[in-house]
């Protein structure tokens, strides 16, 4: 911006004369008023208040004035170039502030616009759950047990008293590493990780191990031959059934919510005795779906409730197999499919959507589930 | 196992108004799953009763066809007049007649309807329209006293519920309506009414069939009971084919239908003979080598030496408790019959059943467990089923019992409560344990429990436990969560894969886990030479898929076709990682794994032993990307992919692991020759990244200038030392900038690490900023600019010592790399 093209003719002040002096400050004043930009400003600074200004001329004639008069006319003087002065100082901040301000809106965005340059990523939720499962039980004092997917037939069948003849152990069911007489298989199973903790080490144990196992299953909207297990162990004294409802009860609300209902009712796995299936009430149709063919229920099928796994007090057979004391401790096992507790509690409709490796399923997801 | 609950009924007194569903409630909390309760017959309407045929007229019509103008007694004053196309009945004969008004399966309604030149007041019902059976050749003739006019949907049970029950592995006894009955029984505290208590036939003083058991390790009871003078035509009665239909198997003929039924009713396989077809005694003995059997389903099947047959002086006749052979099958002249009941041991019949991939109704039971007291039970109730409905006359039995110790239980009474966390007093236990059928005797301190015959899997004070608790009721449990000691957290290795996952997260890549199989063409596809130790991969016995037999040796393969799924699939610009095991057995074959015995711990040797079958099973880590790294968009151009974006990910995967990771230059299958880094720690290669070779790219139809990077983290480490916490100089950087030229083959780590020496422990940070390659620095040639910046912990440094800094650092560079200052 540049200086408005006035021209000032400069008028000589005598510093004796008041209404000289006078004149020059509103002279000033004036111009200074009607700067209405920071160049116009500086142009009128000095012409005003420069050393060429007529009140600096005027100051500087002051010692030339016999003595008498020199007080009087240098208050006189003084007073209007501090009154322009400070004029110009206020005027340049207000024009500053002014010209602040327009940058600001000048230089205004818009904020709507999109910013999707890098993209986003995400952990699987199935790794997150096992995390989450993992966490929970962890913070409870137990420990997070790992063990191979490849094991031995003795750790993933005998050592949990599974028949020799068991139909589970047959190719119908299992993948055979080799040969159907290697001894070794994809485990089906977390639990030989139970077998390897209390190989490892004395009780007390609290153990808890999520991890993936595999069966012969085909791909299909509800299988998956390649799934995820988490599985609780803990042996100690004096542990009871009370002990694993207890622990069932604090592991499903703190996944489905504080108001969850459980039930245990007997079942039957080899190597836990008495043995249960946990299930949840489901938390849809709260089981009014039951027998009330107007109201089904796509959650539990309109049974009520939804099975949740397996679990049981261990089979002291287990315990001896692995050196522990059946006399002198007990214990209990529990595990659930994590597919189907995806499934359940985050209404997962086709397995494939979790195995298929679709970025659109686990982008949603984050790395929170 | 599906159970009609009007046959639970007869041998549960349950309550008048418990409904199935109900009981099925109760069943499942006493471990009886029951899957479904189907209400059967809920579509069939009356009025539908009995009549008395007084008397017909056959009527041959225009169209060719006959039919009959029928007079039916129906208790009405006046018979009804029917008109019926089939012809198989008589007068006096009792049929079921639907009336005007009633509904039949398929939402059939009954009107009173004119046709071949009559009202039809109503239509004489077939089997197959009733849902009895699968007769439809003509009308449904009742056998036996019925009263006309009586209701038909009660008297032939049309309408009932029916519990599918999944039984369990060890519940056996459950494969009866015996069984479920007497838990029905025990739900609702009522009387059960055994039907095993059953007179035998009185003896008639007559031998049966000779029989014999050649291998004590088959079976170890069998009976046969013969009959003559069976009258081969005798109908199966409707309501015993109903049940049959209800129980989900169809009705064949009366003396297969008995068998059937007994079986259903007690849990006890039965096979029938046709005596005339039977040459000599009868024996249970193994196959010998190369015999063969044709089976029931028309199927001639090699003999294996395991397999238990059922012989007679020709040979096999019967797969034992499996499926019975084509020679010997009841036939339509069949009028002498030998019943068979044995009790074959679980463990041959489960593996004959399985080798010849024959499941049947009789193998399920016998590989769970029959009860052994039940052949000569069964085998007179089949026998009297016989004689009643088929006319036949019992002419003796024979049988061989080798009889096996019962064992006796020795239960610690408190030992239930003691499992439970419930208090439980003896009485209870003794109670329960005499509800499921066990004989207790003993005082407080100690039972002896024998375990009932039809309860092979009561063996362990622990499976007495269940019984006990069960009764008591799973619910009466309470809740206690016990109090761990105090833990450790997770590990360091748990925590680095989870820093991992979340860092690649944050920096968008998206985990996308894969299935671990692989094939040989897979391997090919990868240009792996042959001497890769990739190539040494695990191959399963029974893969799902022929062309994937093998397990994994490397991510990369799930990564790729994880990554075309999702192009395909119209997913762009996409980032993946899989963060999982491998399996690398090495170039050696395994051991076998042993299979010590469970008596005891196994031994250190042995749990090494049982080690050293299994492969290497490393984690690893891996990325592929494709597409833009970075997109364009109104900010500007977007920045593609790179083999650069591989390494860093690796440098990110380093970063969580607090490791240094340094890069050179390496070929390495599948990347691409000149754009492939080996990434180390220290000397130790663990892993590689790059841009994927073309032929790879081209093998998996991925986009071009695809990159990956896979690590191993097992070699890949990690520092577990607390950090040494960082000292901050407040004094003032120096900053210097010098541009090198050196030759083009000259790697820029040299070129970076040359210049870290020679600067010293002054200088805090070093950073290329710029590579030129060009007519200025000419051809083979390459510069490199680089920021230095110095600091000192304690001054600040002046320019005389800055200056000389940066001429010892350029000096160095030029030592080593034969670098100069570019002019």
């Amino acid at each position: 911006m540049s200086a408005p093209n006035k021209s000032y003719d400069p008028v000589q002040v005598t510093p004796l004369n008041v209404e000289e002096v006078e004149r020059a400050r509103d002279a000033a004043l004036g111009a200074i008023a009607q700067a209405d930009d920071l160049d116009a400003l500086k142009a009128v600074r000095l012409e005003h208040a420069g050393d060429r200004s007529p009140l600096a001329l005027a100051n500087r004639e002051i010692g030339a004035l016999p003595p008498a008069a020199r007080a009087d006319a240098g208050k006189r003087v003084g007073q209007a170039r501090r009154a322009v002065n400070d004029a110009v100082a206020a005027r340049q901040e207000s024009l500053e502030r002014e010209r602040d301000e327009r940058v600001l809106v000048d230089e205004a965005v818009d904020v709507t616009l999109p910013w999707d340059r890098t993209p986003a990523g995400a952990r699987h939720p199935l790794t997150t759950i096992q995390e989450q499962v993992a966490e929970l039980f962890v913070a409870m004092g137990y420990e997070w047990s790992e063990g191979p997917e490849v094991e031995a037939e003795w750790l993933n069948f005998d050592a949990l008293n599974l028949p020799p003849d068991h139909p589970a152990r047959s190719t119908q069911d299992t993948f055979w590493v080799t040969s159907p007489d290697s001894g070794v298989v994809l485990r089906t199973q977390t639990s030989p990780v139970q077998i390897r903790t209390m190989l490892r080490r004395e009780p007390p144990i609290y153990a808890v191990s999520p991890g993936r196992v595999y069966r012969t299953d085909e791909l299909d909207a509800t299988h998956t031959p390649v799934f995820s297990q988490v599985e609780g162990l803990v042996v100690d004294e004096g542990i009871t059934m009370a002990h694993l409802r207890g622990t069932l009860d604090n592991f499903a609300r703190a996944m489905f919510g504080d108001d969850m209902v459980t039930r245990l009712r007997p079942s039957y796995f080899p190597f836990t005795e008495p043995s249960a299936e946990m299930d949840l009430r489901c938390w849809v149709c709260h089981g009014e779906s039951v027998g009330n063919p107007d109201r089904p229920c796509r959650t539990c099928s309109s049974e009520g409730w939804i099975e949740w796994g397996g679990c049981g007090m261990i089979n002291p057979r287990v315990l001896v197999a692995c050196g522990v004391d059946p006399e002198r401790y007990s214990g209990f096992a529990f595990g659930m499919g994590l597919e189907r507790t995806l499934m359940s509690r985050h209404g997962v409709e086709d397995m494939r959507d979790m195995v298929e490796g679709d970025v659109r399923f686990a982008l949603p997801f984050g790395t929170e589930i | 196992m599906r159970a009609p609950l009007s046959w639970l009924r007869e041998h549960a007194e349950l309550p008048e108004d418990v409904t199935g569903r109900e009981l099925a409630e109760r069943l499942t909390m006493l471990g009886l799953e029951v899957e479904s309760v189907e209400q059967a017959g809920g579509d069939i309407a009356g009025p539908l009763v009995v009549g008395r045929v007084l008397g017909f007229e056959e009527e041959t019509h225009k169209n060719g066809k006959t039919v009959r103008w029928a007079s039916v007694d129906v208790g009405e004053p006046q018979p009804r007049g029917i008109v019926c196309g089939a012809l198989n009945f008589a007068v006096g004969d009792l049929v079921v007649l639907a009336l005007p008004g009633a509904t039949l399966p398929g939402d059939f309604t009954i009107t009173a309807r004119k046709t071949y030149g009559h009202v039809s007041d109503g239509m004489i019902c077939s089997a197959r329209e009733l849902g009895t059976g699968d007769d439809h050749t003509g009308i449904l003739v009742l056998q036996g006293d019925y009263e006309v006019g009586a209701d038909a949907l009660e008297l032939l049970g049309l309408r009932d519920e029916v519990l599918d029950i999944a039984v369990t592995p060890d519940r056996s006894y459950a494969l009866s309506i015996r069984g479920i009955a007497r838990e029905a029984a025990t739900a609702y505290d009522v009387a059960f009414r055994d039907p095993a208590d059953l007179p035998h036939p009185p003896e008639t003083g007559r031998p049966g069939q000779p029989v014999e058991i050649a291998d004590p390790t088959a079976a170890d009871r069998i009976v046969l009971r013969t009959v003559s003078g069976f009258d081969p035509d005798a109908a199966t009665p409707p309501w015993m084919q109903r049940r049959l239909v209800l129980a989900g198997m169809r009705p064949i003929s009366l003396a297969v239908d008995v068998t059937n039924y007994v079986m259903l009713e007690l849990g006890q396989p039965l096979h029938a003979f046709d005596r005339s077809r039977l040459r000599g005694g009868i024996v249970v003995r193994r196959a010998a080598p190369g015999e063969k059997l044709q089976t029931l389903d028309h199927v001639t099947r090699d003999l294996d030496p395991e397999d238990v047959v059922i012989a007679d002086d020709q040979g096999p006749i019967g797969l034992a408790g499996t499926m019975g052979g084509l020679e010997t099958e009841i036939g339509g002249d069949s009028t002498d019959l030998v019943i068979e009941a044995a009790h074959f041991l679980p463990v041959p019949v489960a593996r004959m059943a399985r080798r010849h991939k024959l499941p049947s109704e009789a193998s399920k039971r016998f590989e769970r467990g029959v009860d052994r007291e039940l052949g000569p039970v069964a085998s007179a109730r089949a026998v009297a089923l016989l004689s009643e409905l088929g006319g036949a006359t019992y002419v003796g039995v024979s049988e061989v019992d080798l009889p096996r110790d019962r064992p006796v239980i020795a239960l610690d009474p408190g030992r239930p409560a003691r499992t439970a966390g419930l208090p439980i007093s003896t009485d209870v236990v003794r109670r329960n344990l005499e509800r499921v059928g066990c004989v207790v005797d003993g005082g407080d301190d100690r039972l002896a429990v024998t375990p009932p015959t039809w309860r092979p899997d009561l063996t362990d004070p622990a499976d007495l436990d269940e019984e006990v608790i069960r009764l008591v009721g799973y619910d009466k449990v309470p809740s206690v969560l016990p109090a761990a000691p105090a833990g450790r957290g997770l590990t360091e290795l748990q925590r680095l894969r989870r820093r991992i996952g979340l860092a690649l997260a944050h920096g968008g890549y998206v985990e996308a886990p894969s299935y671990p199989f692989l094939g040989e063409a897979d391997l090919d596809d990868l240009l792996l030479p042959a001497d890769d130790d990739r190539r040494n991969a695990l191959r399963l016995a029974n893969p799902l898929s022929d062309e994937e037999p093998l397990l994994r040796t490397t991510l990369l393969p799930g990564l790729f076709d994880t990554l075309r799924r999702n192009l395909g699939r119209g997913n762009q610009d996409l980032g993946l990682f899989e963060l999982s095991l491998v399996f690398r057995p090495g170039p050696d074959p395994l051991p076998t794994a042993p299979r010590p015995p469970l008596d005891r711990r196994p031994t250190d040797e042995e749990i090494a032993g049982l080690d050293a079958a299994l492969p290497a099973q490393p984690q690893r880590v891996a990325v592929v990307l494709s597409g833009q790294r970075e997109r364009s968009g109104w900010w500007g151009k977007g920045r593609a992919a790179s083999w650069a974006d591989a390494v860093e990910a690796a440098r990110l995967v380093a970063r969580a692991a607090r490791v240094e990771l340094t890069v050179r230059a390496d070929q390495h299958a599948p990347w691409h020759p000149g754009r492939c880094a080996a990434l180390l720690v220290g000397d130790r290669v663990v892993g590689h990244a790059g841009e994927l070779h073309p032929r790879v790219l081209a093998s998996w139809d991925l986009p071009e200038r695809t990159s990956a990077m896979e690590l191993d983290l097992d070699l890949l480490g990690m520092d577990p030392a607390p950090v040494p916490a960082p000292r901050i100089s407040t004094f003032p950087v120096a900053t210097q900038d010098v541009a090198l030229v050196v030759d083009a083959s000259v790697p820029a780590i040299e070129v970076e690490s040359a210049l870290r020496e020679g600067a010293g422990e002054l200088l805090e940070s070093i950073r290329l900023f710029d590579v030129y390659r060009g007519a200025q620095v000419g051809a083979g040639r390459a510069s490199l600019a680089y920021t230095l910046r110095f600091r000192a912990p304690d001054r600040t440094l002046t320019v005389e010592e800055v200056s000389a800094l940066r001429e010892a650092a350029v000096a160095a560079a030029g030592r080593r790399t034969g670098a100069v200052q570019r002019a």
